[in-house]
């Protein structure tokens, strides 16, 4: 269990380095978009490129362009979407309660937030622009500048290690 | 009477959504003391700096600041002359902008959103009536993480419904941010089940669990799935199961899951 501090963009070297169970905090732009932006992205392909991107399941708290709260959302109802976003470049799937390994493998790591410590993740992200605002607050694409954004755990890694697969079994 | 009912309310929202009952912040510091697995151990303490961050910031610790869900108690001698859901919905309109809330109540087909976290029987109002003249709220501001993986279901009377709720939760628990609380109504018709796991959660205010209780908690705790479901002997901080008679041809259960940021505050008015 090794502690990471990376920055966006993302390469294949920084992922395959990842093993479960590490600790990763992560500076640079975040991407957040969950249930409407998935379904607007595979509409209309996306705002903004994904490549090495890190893309986090988040609906934050914003109020006059300033974080408040912003935790992950559950990363389970994106499922569907997990493989065509990982086509688009993305690096890193940010969440919580985790998504079927199989996509990640050999190019992409499921880092996992701690659920419910939104204000303590508003601390370590700034907003720095807004896309598909008609979707509300919620569920537009906030782009964040992070600082040291963490801890985030390795959850899934790129060499098929599912850490809530081990918890059930 | 009506602005004490309105201010209550925000008042209770404010206080819901940026701290924790102290019984519960009790339950995940004695967890953090007996956690096994150092990333579990962690997670449990960051948890806490969490609540301490919002505390100190005045901000919600949860972005996900819920729907708005209230349990109010009420003296049966008491006549009010207004529409006392209405007062509390302004409340929460009040409380959307001044807490803020994230406004998360949308129609259930379009999708539409409201804006201000009220709507169609929105907010949720949970009446009790109990003798005198009392008039008290309580805010339970329920994120959707841990209400989605919430279920009934009508078990065969030779069904275990001890072992349904453990495999329940086995396959729930990740996305529900463990470690949980949880509401069980066993008993009753299909409705009054979800109803009784509601008041569980809604009664369950840090008393020791019962024996019966306690043992299913603690067979909960040794699935191992730990806070955020990445494994750890922390899986439930606290259970609470109603019972009503039911058909002798049933047997309802419903689990109402809770996260780990059991939020809840009471505003008393009278």
């Amino acid at each position: 269990m090794s502690e990471h501090h990376l920055s966006t963009p993302l390469s294949g070297e920084d992922i395959r380095m990842l093993e479960a169970g590490d600790v990763v905090f992560l500076s640079g732009i975040i991407y957040s978009a969950r249930d409407k932006a998935h379904a607007m992205i595979r509409k209309a392909g996306s705002p903004v490129s994904l490549e090495g991107a890190a893309l986090y399941h988040c609906g934050p708290l914003i109020q006059e362009g300033r974080v408040l709260s912003a935790g992950p959302t559950t990363s389970g109802r994106m499922a569907r979407y997990t493989e065509e976003m990982l086509e688009k470049g993305l690096r890193a799937i940010i969440g919580k309660g985790g998504l079927p390994p199989e996509p990640f493998r050999d190019r992409a790591v499921y880092l996992a937030y701690p659920g419910g410590c939104g204000a303590a993740a508003a601390r370590k992200l700034e907003v720095l622009t807004v896309h598909l605002s008609e979707l509300g607050m919620a569920e537009s694409l906030w782009t964040f500048r992070a600082k040291d954004f963490g801890p985030l755990i390795v959850a899934i890694d790129s060499k098929g290690r599912d850490l809530y697969q081990e918890a059930r079994e | 009477m009506r602005e004490q009912v309105v201010e209550a309310t925000v008042r209770a929202l404010q206080k819901a959504e940026t701290g924790l009952p102290e019984w519960v912040l009790q339950r995940i510091r004695d967890a953090a003391a007996r956690e096994r697995l150092p990333l579990a151990r962690q997670h449990l303490q960051f948890m806490l700096e969490n609540v301490a961050i919002a505390g100190q910031d005045r901000l919600p610790l949860c972005q996900d600041t819920g729907l708005p869900i209230f349990q109010v108690r009420m003296g049966r001698e008491l006549k009010l002359d207004f529409d006392l859901h209405e007062a509390i919905a302004d409340g929460v309109r009040m409380a959307t902008r001044l807490v803020p809330l994230r406004p998360n109540a949308v129609h259930p087909q379009s999708r539409c959103n409201s804006q201000d976290n009220t709507g169609l029987r929105m907010p949720d109002i949970i009446m009790d009536y109990v003798a005198g003249r009392c008039l008290s709220i309580t805010a339970f501001p329920k994120g959707a993480g841990s209400e989605n993986m919430s279920l009934i279901a009508m078990l065969n009377p030779a069904d275990d419904p001890f072992d349904f709720i453990i495999e329940s939760v086995r396959e729930r628990a990740a996305n529900a941010c463990p470690p949980l609380f949880l509401g069980i109504g066993l008993g009753g018709s299909f409705d009054l089940s979800a109803r009784l796991a509601k008041h569980a959660l809604l009664d369950m205010d840090g008393k020791q669990e019962d024996e019966e209780e306690q043992a299913l908690l603690d067979r909960i705790n040794r699935l191992g799935i730990g806070p955020m479901g990445l494994g750890g002997d922390t899986t439930a901080l606290g259970l609470r199961i109603e019972r009503a008679y039911c058909h002798t041809a049933s047997l309802p259960v419903a689990i109402n899951f809770q996260c780990w940021a059991n939020r809840k505050a009471k505003e008393v008015i009278l």
